[in-house]
């Protein structure tokens, strides 16, 4: 392994590539060339079978990413999907992030060039099979004919094709010149999931060794050559404009070079972060804050809480909900979840250099192709003219499905002589977000014994969709809103979700992990533990009892309730909660164990977790995302939220928008229910799953019926107000 | 002009003393493995070693460390129990997007040097202030205990 081969943060050049063909198996190359199907790049290079499948002379297999590694492990499972079908050498493959191409690479499902909605595996998993296994095909025809032997008599393995009967092999690398001239076809034979030869292996990652010895390099390591640093502040209060700036103070710190003011944020230049910081710390800067300037969060409640009354636009209707509500006891309740932020550990950053013709951008995104056109749009350049290096994600979570932080730097660099780093502060990250949305969900049921006879939901809150992906918001309808909702998984005969818009004031909302889903299954869970109580059921026996039109859900439920000891007994004021889900296709029970202190205090104490997610591809991952997605929900329902004053966000930095910490964290046992279904999204569901669990925990230990997350320790408090 | 001792190299910065080592990490020596996070020292992804002790750099004054060893995420490898530590994290796939765990790393070394053998109250104290928003903290305990029965 040559050291210099390793990825640096200089130069970053599109030539930059690093081959680590470590002990442990894995090879992680990362490059920028653009791949066309059926051309031969350089040799070096290798020639190019398809968007996805480069073959260089020595036999190492480039794989181009269509998805995004910002931690779910995604890098791995796409290049296990790949060199399954391939037979590749899962230890001579070599990654590459994809360029911004939308007819490459936009994701089958969304329809956009974008890694989200837990939709990488769900939407890939057939598309690149397919294209893999036609490679493949064309490999053994090349060897085949080279041979003068029938194609059914040759196989392959560990990137060679081999004819058994005359003991000859030859390698992916001599014969991918010749086959790549031959047409792949488009729905070859896959293989039985007997065959796997990598698929559902806990295989080890390839992205992981470069970040554990601080090797892996970030969009906030970029260090383009000549690259000055800058920091900046947008107007705290959404629409707000600069009215003046005092610089003459800042321009005198050592090391500040510039200052750039731009109608609504300004920017401090200098030789390093530290004096770029300093030097926005003293800035005099008066802002005009705009029709914003009075939102406050009783506003935004009281908007929210009157739009809810409304009727809202059908999002699915079974049976005659409306008769079967109209008599008899109706139950009803209604949830509310808090705006949140997303807090990548990573903050927001890019690296932007502007030329007369162009455009270069530096960071990593969830979203290539729309940074690349938002971009050229804001500068007036035609897309092409914007160059953008992807680069690990230190954390998506939804925050970088915005091209936000690229469209700041650009226009800041446009002022600025050479590229220039724009890191966001924390502060600036916390206050400049994209939020989850507030929500209200108003819920009524009939039961008839232990049975939901009548079920209706109205769904409350900002359309991220309809900005977002403007064409997808149809009928008055956000998908994602109602997701997992207008799919509950009970047996319900009568049934009504609707979908109330309401745009909150003073911020934008965005895509946050677990998204529609996050909202909806906290609703449904929660008012399902009420159900139960009111038909004077325990939870599990009363969901069980709704489950029969959903076995995948009802086995995991079962094998929940029996990891986690459900209905064993437990202390004074400690109580387990449990919630079931389906979620992006992945069948999930959860039970949370916690412990309600005298002070309202929560503590922790253990997790179980079911999961069905259909064939998994790599186990571990799997694992690994429920154990984080639990503690991600965790975190927002034990101190997420954010609120505002005069059209500012009151938070800023993780003491008072905290995260959970190690010394909080229960043991956590994940259970994967093996499957064959095909697979499910998993990125999102623990975070899914934890909150209405946790809440249940907290309802069984002390009766108190949480309506609203993050948790009010007030009303748990021995004595206190509830 | 400033002398630091860094992963056994003497480098010579020329920065205000007050300026904080993660910068002049980062951004002067271009060692970008140390991570900046918060920049108030509630997160940990800015932490290296001065003399064997974790310390957040992103609050520390370089002129303020005289001729202390600074150890980075770059070098930790070369220590007994980092290398323990690095081979733990990857043994048991610890890390998801990566960002918080050179902070993390350092840490758990740091904590291994001090007590070999540490205890989960020993692993809560030393690692409590390291976020890690992926949520690999069940990992991260595993990992060091790991490490820490392998010395």
């Amino acid at each position: 392994m040559a050291d210099d081969a390793l990825p640096r943060p200089t130069p970053a050049s599109p030539s930059r590539r690093g081959v680590l063909a470590a002990a442990a198996g894995g090879a992680l190359l990362v490059g920028f060339h653009v791949p066309l199907p059926g051309r031969s790049t350089a040799a070096e290079a290798g020639t190019a079978f398809n968007a996805f499948i480069r073959i260089d002379r020595s036999g190492v297999v480039t794989l181009i990413m269509p998805q995004v590694e910002m931690g779910q492990g995604v890098y791995t499972s796409i290049a296990m999907i790949l060199a399954e079908e391939l037979d590749a050498d899962f230890g001579r493959v070599a990654l590459e992030h994809a360029p911004p191409d939308e007819a490459h690479y936009k994701n089958p499902v969304l329809g956009v060039q974008a890694t989200g909605n837990s939709n990488s595996i769900r939407a890939w998993w057939k598309p690149l099979r397919q294209t893999a296994a036609g490679t493949r095909v064309v490999l053994v025809q090349a060897a085949a004919r080279g041979w003068g032997v029938p194609v059914g008599e040759c196989r392959t393995e560990a990137a060679q094709v081999i004819h058994d009967a005359s003991g000859r092999r030859a390698g992916y690398g001599e014969l991918a010149g010749r086959a790549a001239s031959l047409p792949q076809p488009t729905d070859p034979p896959l293989k039985q999931p007997a065959d796997f030869r990598l698929i559902g292996k806990p295989l080890k990652r390839l992205d992981t060794p470069d970040k554990s010895d601080g090797k892996a390099v970030y969009g906030i390591d970029a260090l383009p050559p000549g690259v000055k640093f800058a920091t900046l502040m947008a107007s705290p209060v959404k629409g707000g404009k600069v009215a003046r700036v005092d610089d003459s103070k800042a321009m005198t710190l050592p090391g500040v070079r510039q200052v750039v003011v731009l109608d609504d944020l300004v920017a401090v230049v200098g030789d390093h972060m530290w004096a770029a910081k300093r030097g926005l710390d003293e800035l005099a800067i008066t802002w005009d804050d705009g029709p914003n300037a009075n939102v406050d969060s009783a506003q935004v409640w009281r908007q929210i809480r009157q739009a809810s009354t409304r009727e809202g636009a059908t999002a699915k209707q079974v049976g005659d909900a409306a008769s079967a509500l109209s008599q008899g006891e109706v139950i009803s309740a209604e949830f509310e979840m808090p705006f949140l932020a997303h807090t990548p550990m990573e903050p927001m950053n890019c690296t932007a250099h502007v030329t007369p013709g162009g455009c270069e951008l530096w960071l990593g995104t969830q979203v290539i192709a729309r940074v690349q056109s938002s971009v050229a749009q804001t500068l007036g350049l035609p897309p092409e003219k914007v160059v953008v290096h992807n680069h690990l994600i230190g954390g998506g979570f939804g925050r970088r499905l915005e091209p936000d932080m690229a469209i700041k730097a650009a226009r800041i660099a446009q002022k600025v002589d050479g590229p220039v780093k724009v890191v966001w502060t924390r502060e600036e990250d916390v206050r400049q977000d994209v939020y989850r949305p507030v929500y209200r969900d108003l819920l009524w049921a009939k039961l008839s014994g232990d049975k939901i006879v009548g079920w209706k939901h109205r769904i409350t809150g900002s359309s991220v969709v309809a900005r977002w992906l403007p064409p997808a918001y149809t009928k008055d309808v956000d998908f994602d809103a109602v997701d997992s909702a207008v799919d509950v998984p009970y047996d319900i005969p009568h049934l009504r979700v609707e979908y109330v818009r309401d745009e909150p004031p003073g911020v934008t909302t965005g895509f946050w992990r677990g998204v529609g889903p996050n909202n909806n299954v906290f609703a449904i869970e929660s008012f399902i533990d009420e159900l139960a109580k009111k038909a004077g059921k325990d939870p599990v026996a009363f969901r069980r009892a709704n489950l029969d039109k959903t076995p995948r859900l009802l086995a995991a439920l079962d094998l929940v309730a029996d990891k986690a000891g459900w209905g064993s007994p437990l202390p004074a004021r400690t109580g387990r909660g449990v919630a079931v889900q389906v979620s992006f296709a992945s069948f999930i029970a959860t039970v949370v164990e916690a412990e309600v202190d005298e002070a309202g205090e929560i503590l922790l104490k253990r997790i179980n977790t079911a999961v069905d997610t259909g064939i998994a591809v790599n186990p571990d991952t799997i694992m690994a995302q429920l154990q984080g997605g639990l503690i991600f929900g965790l975190t927002a329902a034990l101190y997420g939220e954010i609120t505002l004053d005069k059209g500012r966000v009151q938070q800023s930095n993780f003491h008072d928008y905290r995260m959970l910490r190690i010394d909080q964290t229960p043991p956590i046992a994940v259970h994967l229910i093996k499957s064959g279904e095909a697979p499910g999204g998993i990125g999102e569901t623990g975070v899914t799953a934890s909150i209405p669990a946790l809440r249940n925990a907290i309802y069984a230990a002390t009766g108190v019926a949480l309506r609203r997350m993050p948790v009010d320790r007030s009303l748990l408090a021995r004595g206190g107000r509830a | 002009m400033t002398e630091l001792h860094i992963n056994g190299e003497l480098r010579t910065v020329d920065v205000p003393p007050d300026m904080p080592l993660l910068w002049v990490l980062r951004d002067v020596l271009r060692m970008t493995g140390t991570k900046f996070g918060c920049g108030i020292a509630q997160c940990g992804a800015c932490t290296v070693h001065v003399d064997g002790k974790a310390i957040r750099s992103c609050l520390l004054p370089v002129g303020s460390i005289g001729d202390k060893a600074i150890t980075t995420i770059e070098s930790v490898g070369v220590t007994p129990a980092g290398t323990r530590v690095q081979k733990a994290w990857l043994e048991l796939e610890v890390i998801q997007c990566g960002y918080c765990q050179p902070g993390q790393i350092m840490s758990a070394a740091a904590l291994l040097n001090a007590i070999p053998h540490p205890d989960d109250a020993d692993i809560d104290a030393a690692m409590a202030g390291n976020i890690c928003r992926c949520g690999t903290y069940v990992r991260i305990r595993d990992a060091i205990k790991r490490a820490a029965a392998e010395a």
